[in-house]
This record gives C-alpha cells, sequence and structure tokens, in this order.
C-alpha cells in the first residue's frame, strides 16, 4: 500500500469512527445534562436585555425563545410538571422581542394560568402577558377573549370576564360569540353552559395540538359532570317510584327512565354503585372531572403525553 | 511524531510573536478590569458581573483568535511559499496539518491561561473578603470547556482552510461556531418537525458543532457545580468532533495540487 493511499484509507476510517462517536457523546450529553444545565438557568432573564442583545434580530431570536417555551413546558408536563416557574419569563421574553406573535399570548392563557400540573398556577402573569399583547395588538379580539377566559375559569371574577368579553366584542371584525359571552358571563356565571361556550370557542379558534387537546378534555369533562348529575337525578327518581334503589342499568332501562346504557364521550358505559351514585369506569383515564369519582378522589390532571 | 511536535512548537512560536495575538490579551485583561468597575457600579452582583464578563470575553476574544489564525495556518504558508520547503523535506502532508492544530491550540491554551489569571484576579479583587469560595473552582471547569471550544474552532478552521480561501474560511468557521451556540435549539426544532424535515434537521443537528453544551457560564457564575460525567463527555465529545475535522482536512488537503 502505497504512503498516502494509507494515509487516506487510516483518516477516512478515522473520520467516520469519530463522527460515530461524537453523534453518541451527544446523545449521552443530552441524557447527563440535567434541567439545571438545560432549562433552570435562564441566562438573561429580563426582556429588556435579551431585546437589546438581539442586535435587531429580535424576530428570530423570538422564534427560538418561542420554541423553548414550547419545549420547557412540554418537557416539564411530560414529567408530571410540579411546577413551571420558567414558562413566564420565556414568553415574556418571547412577547417583548415579537408583540406579534399571538400564539404565546395564547399559550400563556391556557398554561400559565391554571394550577399544577395542568399549568404554572400563575394568573396574574397570565393576565399581565395578555394585557400587555392587547396593547400591542388591540385589534386583535382573540386576546380580549383569552383574557376573559382567564379571568372565568381560574379566577373565578366573572365582572371582569364580562368585561373583557364585552371590549373584545367591539372590536373590528370581532367573533360574534363575544357579545354572547359578555351576556352570558353576566347573567348565568358559573353555568355548565357557559363553561362550555368557552371551551367550545377555545378549541375551535386555535390551530395549537395542546391547546386543543387541553380544550377537548374539559368538554369531555364537562359532559360527564351533567350526565352524572342526569343520571342520579334518574335513579333519585327510580327510588321514589319503587321504593327501592335499582340493582343494575338495566333495572332504570325497564323501568322507561333509559334508553340503553349510557356511555362516557369515551364511550365506556357508566356504572351504576350500590348506593345509588353513578361512576365512570376509570376516573384516571379521564382528567378534569369533578363528579362520578369514587368517594374522596380528587379530580384527576391530564395524563403527561410525549409530544 | 517528533516531526508533528517540531511544525507544532514552531506554529506556537510564530503565534507568539504575532502582535495581534498580544493585542488582543491585553484588551482582555482590560475588559476584566472594566469587569471590576461594573462590579462596583453593580450592588450585590459584583462576583456575578466578573464572572459573566470575564468567561464570555476569554471564549470571545479566544474563538476570535481561533479563527482568524487558524484559517492561515495553510494559506499564510502557501503565500508565503514556506510550505513547499517544509513538504520537500521528510514531512508528510498530515503531518503538518496535525502538527498546525495542535501548534494554534497550544497557543490558545496559553492565551486562555493568561486570560484566566486576569479573571481570577479581578474576582479576588471583588470578592468581600478578598478570598477564593469553594465554587469559584467551577469556573476552572467552565474555563476548560471554553478551551474544548477552541479545539473544534482550530480543527474547523484548519479544514476549511485547506479547500477554500481565508475569507471563506473565516466566514465559514464563524458562521458554524454561531450555528453551533444555537445546537440545541436545532435539535428542539428538529424534535418539533415531521417526516423528511425532521430527519433533514436532526441529521444537519447532530452535524454541526454542539457549542451550547460547553457553555456554563451562566451556571458557574450562579454557583452551580458542574458534573463530573458532564466534563468527561463534552472532552470526548470535542476531541471525537476534532478529530472528524482534522481528519476531513487530510483527506482534502493529501488530494490538494500545491503546485
Amino acid at each position: 500500500m502505497r504512503g498516502s493511499r494509507k494515509v487516506t484509507v487510516t483518516a477516512s476510517m478515522l473520520l467516520l469512527l469519530s463522527l460515530a462517536s461524537s453523534v453518541l457523546l451527544l446523545r449521552r450529553l443530552d441524557q447527563v445534562r440535567s434541567y439545571a444545565t438545560l432549562e433552570e438557568v435562564l441566562y438573561f432573564n429580563s426582556p429588556k436585555w435579551v431585546k437589546r442583545l438581539s442586535l435587531g434580530y429580535d424576530g428570530l431570536l423570538a422564534d427560538i425563545y418561542w420554541t423553548r417555551a414550547v419545549q420547557y413546558f412540554g418537557s416539564r408536563h411530560v414529567v408530571g410538571g410540579a411546577d413551571y416557574k420558567l414558562l413566564a419569563p420565556l414568553l415574556e421574553i418571547t412577547t417583548a422581542l415579537d408583540p406579534k406573535l399571538i400564539v404565546a399570548y395564547e399559550f400563556g392563557a391556557n398554561f400559565l394560568s391554571p394550577k399544577p400540573s395542568e399549568g404554572a398556577g400563575q394568573p396574574d402573569k397570565a393576565v399581565a402577558l395578555v394585557e400587555y399583547g392587547i396593547r400591542h395588538n388591540p385589534d386583535n379580539w382573540r386576546l380580549y377573549y383569552d383574557l376573559g377566559f382567564i379571568y372565568y375559569w381560574d379566577l373565578k371574577d366573572y365582572a371582569r370576564a364580562s368585561e373583557a368579553f364585552e371590549r373584545g366584542s367591539k372590536v373590528p371584525k370581532a367573533h360574534p360569540v363575544l357579545r354572547v359571552l359578555a351576556a352570558e358571563t353576566a347573567q348565568h356565571a358559573g353555568e355548565i353552559r357557559t363553561a362550555r361556550t368557552l371551551w367550545r370557542m377555545t378549541y375551535e379558534s386555535t390551530k395549537d395540538p395542546m391547546i386543543r387537546q387541553n380544550a377537548v378534555d374539559h368538554l369531555q369533562a364537562l359532559r360527564i359532570d351533567e350526565d352524572v348529575t342526569r343520571l342520579e337525578e334518574v335513579v333519585a327518581r327510580y327510588r321514589e317510584q319503587a321504593g327501592t334503589l335499582p340493582a343494575t342499568m338495566s333495572d332504570l332501562e325497564r323501568a322507561g327512565f333509559l334508553r340503553g346504557t349510557p356511555v362516557d364521550p369515551t364511550g365506556w358505559p357508566y356504572k351504576l354503585m350500590s348506593d345509588g351514585r353513578i361512576e365512570v369506569q376509570d376516573p384516571d383515564r379521564i382528567p378534569f372531572i369533578t363528579k362520578g369519582l369514587p368517594p374522596g378522589m380528587a379530580s384527576p390532571q391530564p395524563k403527561p403525553t410525549k409530544k | 511524531m517528533n516531526r508533528v511536535v517540531h511544525i507544532a512548537a514552531n506554529t506556537f512560536r510564530e503565534a507568539v510573536r504575532d502582535r495581534v495575538l498580544y493585542n488582543l490579551i491585553a484588551f482582555a485583561l482590560l475588559l476584566s478590569g472594566a469587569a471590576i468597575l461594573v462590579g462596583q457600579i453593580s450592588i450585590d452582583i459584583e462576583r456575578l458581573v466578573v464572572v459573566n464578563l470575564g468567561l464570555t470575553a476569554v471564549s470571545l476574544f479566544g474563538v476570535v483568535i481561533a479563527i482568524f489564525i487558524g484559517i492561515g495556518l495553510v494559506s499564510k504558508e502557501m503565500e508565503k511559499r514556506t510550505l513547499y520547503t517544509v513538504l520537500s523535506r521528510p514531512v508528510r502532508r498530515w503531518e503538518f496539518l496535525v502538527g498546525k492544530f495542535l501548534g494554534l491550540t497550544g497557543t490558545l491554551f496559553v492565551n486562555t491561561f493568561f486570560m484566566a489569571i486576569g479573571v481570577f484576579a479581578a474576582l479576588l479583587y471583588v470578592s468581600v473578603p478578598h478570598r477564593f469560595q469553594s465554587f469559584d473552582a467551577w469556573i476552572l471547569a467552565a474555563l476548560f470547556f471554553i478551551v474544548l471550544q477552541f479545539v473544534i474552532l482550530c480543527s474547523l478552521a484548519l479544514l476549511f482552510s485547506s479547500f477554500s480561501s481565508p475569507l471563506l474560511s473565516a466566514v465559514f468557521a464563524f458562521s458554524l461556531f454561531v450555528i453551533g451556540s444555537f445546537a440545541e435549539d436545532l435539535r428542539g426544532f428538529a424534535r418539533m418537525s415531521h417526516g423528511l424535515t425532521q430527519w433533514l434537521a436532526t441529521g444537519a443537528a447532530y452535524l454541526v458543532p454542539n457549542f451550547s453544551a460547553l457553555n456554563v457560564i451562566g451556571q458557574v457564575a450562579h454557583e452551580q457545580p458542574i458534573s463530573g460525567h458532564l466534563i468527561v463527555y463534552n472532552t470526548a465529545y470535542a476531541l471525537a468532533y476534532s478529530a472528524v475535522a482534522i481528519c476531513g482536512a487530510v483527506l482534502i488537503f493529501e488530494r490538494r495540487n500545491l503546485k
């Protein structure tokens, strides 16, 4: 073998070996680098400073921070989401860099406000973020909707929620449902039908898969809460008529109270308990339900899913 | 091996004689001095400012040196026609390249050593009382990672200079440095995309150097420890990646027509 050829073969083999090693080592590095290294140290946590350091490349940097925010939330959610303390600064930086990035406000409204593990449990930060968004995008009705949603759902401040929906309904090209929501929130606050209108609106007006899934989960939970209430009323009526509790759902069918076995939105039949209560088959499977649970069980939270 | 060491020593001597190099060291020390001033007007975060500013200065000046000296390693020798003299002796082309790489890496190591003295002196100055704390030792790990960054950059500059003009080599090397600093975000984008885009983005993310894993300045500034595993894997990664670039440079340089 000539010297030059020998060098070529050796260098080629070494190159391939080193390349494979570097890829493997990079994968190991990802595992070794803990949250502390990767995420918990936000070097520049001041939006103003990050904007100054972006040297005018605000848009690109905003996209990078937006990706970081989504990844941060997703990765914390996968491990149970005990806290999301960096979500607020990441979204604040993102929107400071690009105040027109509506999806960031939408994400903040949906995941900054709810309590862990569903969200960061910081409704005040969510309100501040969306108000900042409204100041920079006063003609975007969606932001008023998000603000009203936070006040209604998380803060239970129905007067402010109604006010936010009302403000949004006056924006040019606002969705007509905002006017309905303003009136419903004022007159029927706390009722299931208002909650359903809100979550359906959230589902229909977003493209973000995480926000859509969250809305689907809440809509299912509302439907189950409603079903369980209705079925327990049916059981009570049967007891009044027959003088005893029904042993099975078939007893209710035979007595003409039900047409077929009732099933939950996921297709599983409801269970009739010996004390006349109604329970879902597998409560851990259905997040956010407040009824149809075994006695003493807390409302289940969504199962972590890999994005 | 002896020939590689001789070339490395010559490269080191040449770089040390370079006035630009001295100016950069002086400037880095000046910046560390500025850190003291900034530290004094930044209430309660003097140490944070000194570590952030000092290590960032060490990194940036080293990066500039690595790129601008690295890209001239081959082209300057060709321009001055000294390369032909060297290669006419019993020196193989790969020995020339590896010697040049080791020489520049050694220069940067020495350079970083002096800059590190400046950083620690500034740190000692702003600390109350004037003594080091145990967590200050992590700054050494951050400095070591910075040196590893230089090792990768030197190898990349050498790779580009083996087939391209100095200007283009500088552009390529600097671009890779910027992209590599966002390597983790690139992998994040890859994870969020689908289909062919995901494959291409993942491939690109593994191909570019990962400088973000080597940047622990923020972590040590906040007095957080560096794990031993991270030191081991980062060292192995930097050596493996540099080996890729040097092997690439050798393969190209072996075939290059030097006439």
